[in-house]
């Protein structure tokens, strides 16, 4: 059943969800874009969608993600019903691990954080995010956001190029770096 | 008197995440700025310390920081309105999109298609951008660089087992905790044999 299928992978991105946003994008690419529910495109175009809605990443991944994946996977759930409840079991169960860890352990945690072992943990975790952030970068170098023909392949690295410089070097707001190359896309391709 | 604070949690939490952009640390400094200055709920200090708390627990980081300061504020109520007030316009703006955006709209109109073909290289190089930032804040030397380069390339290898990021998160704090506490202890040893 996918909704089960999907709450388990939304718990555990939820409960293993360190470093961040984008740390959390590498997570999200294994349990849902492994599982074949969506393809390679449609959780760039997610990524690209919540950089240009206000929020947190993981919610609206989780909102999207819930909403269109019982469709893709099954005729039976073509209905915007089953959209909608798929939407909320994600962002529920994405939430939900770290909202109750708030709670319970919230008091253990602030008389600690000076100590060696909460230290230990985030000084060990530091170098992974790195590569899990890095990781998802290198799952989206694809095809399916290239392009395979050469001059699709071409324009693709050009714009990619152009787009780490303007938010890297140039400090231009991601979302106006999405706007610009939407319209360029809309001129070339 | 009571009630009225916990509407007022989650109005201006829901405020927040209706205009903040950018995610996590955007949030964070808007947070501070309504519950510290604006309605001196909380002292700045005592904000510092829950954003310390927040930070440290996995999961959503602006869910986080409102969960924890709604508890600290009005208990178990508080910190459910303050991340619903978070969570809620999100989820309410995607799932609009999701409704009117579907990934068929997005392969087969045209013009939309041709958007997102530009937009796709566009994303992979915001993503590109805070793996360098993240890497010069964890001040990586030659040998603690191999972990992410690692770690990068196994997840991305789709080899099963091998790649599930879980496998890392686990490992890196299980591997912190034991090289700062043998640290510590050797530490407490030299201490020890001075005296």
């Amino acid at each position: 059943m996918i909704f089960l299928r999907l709450i388990w992978s939304y718990l555990k991105i939820g409960l293993f969800g360190f470093g961040g946003g984008y740390a959390m994008l590498a997570l999200i690419e294994n349990e849902i874009v492994g599982s074949g529910w969506i393809t390679e495109q449609m959780f760039t175009d997610i990524v690209a969608v919540s950089q240009m809605t206000p929020g947190p990443i993981g919610i609206n991944s989780a909102t999207y993600i819930g909403y269109v994946a019982p469709m893709h996977s099954s005729p039976m759930f073509a209905s915007p019903l089953w959209g909608i409840i798929g939407s909320l079991v994600c962002t529920l169960a994405v939430v939900i691990p770290s909202y109750l860890l708030v709670i319970k352990a919230a008091h253990l945690i602030s008389r600690h954080k000076e100590s060696a072992v909460v230290k230990g943990i985030f000084t060990g975790l530091r170098p992974v995010v790195v590569g899990l952030i890095a990781s998802a970068a290198l799952l989206l170098m694809n095809s399916a956001n290239f392009g395979t023909s050469p001059y699709q392949l071409t324009a693709s690295i050009a714009i990619c190029v152009a787009a780490f410089v303007a938010v890297y070097f140039i400090k231009i707001h991601p979302i106006l770096v999405i706007c610009a190359a939407g319209v360029i896309g809309l001129i070339i391709f | 008197m009571m009630k009225s604070l916990l509407v007022q949690l989650f109005i201006t939490f829901f405020k927040i995440g209706a205009f903040t952009f950018g995610g996590g640390w955007a949030m964070i400094s808007i947070i501070e700025k309504e519950i510290v200055d604006k309605h001196g709920w909380l002292e700045r200090e005592e904000f510092l310390d829950l954003l310390a708390v927040a930070q440290s627990l996995p999961g959503i980081l602006a869910v986080n920081i409102s969960a924890v300061v709604g508890d600290r504020l009005y208990g178990r109520k508080g910190s459910v309105c303050a991340s619903l007030g978070t969570i809620l316009p999100s989820f309410l703006i995607i799932l609009a999109i999701a409704i009117f955006l579907t990934p068929d709209i997005i392969k087969n109109n045209p013009v939309v298609s041709r958007i997102f073909m530009g937009i796709r290289p566009a994303v992979v190089a915001l993503i590109v951008a805070p793996v360098i930032s993240a890497a010069k804040a964890a001040k990586l030397n030659i040998r603690t660089a191999l972990i992410p380069v690692a770690v990068a390339l196994l997840i991305w290898s789709k080899l099963p087992v091998v790649s599930n990021p879980i496998i890392y998160i686990v490992a890196g704090a299980l591997g912190g905790w034991y090289v700062f506490s043998r640290a510590q202890k050797a530490a407490g040893d030299r201490k020890g044999g001075e005296l």
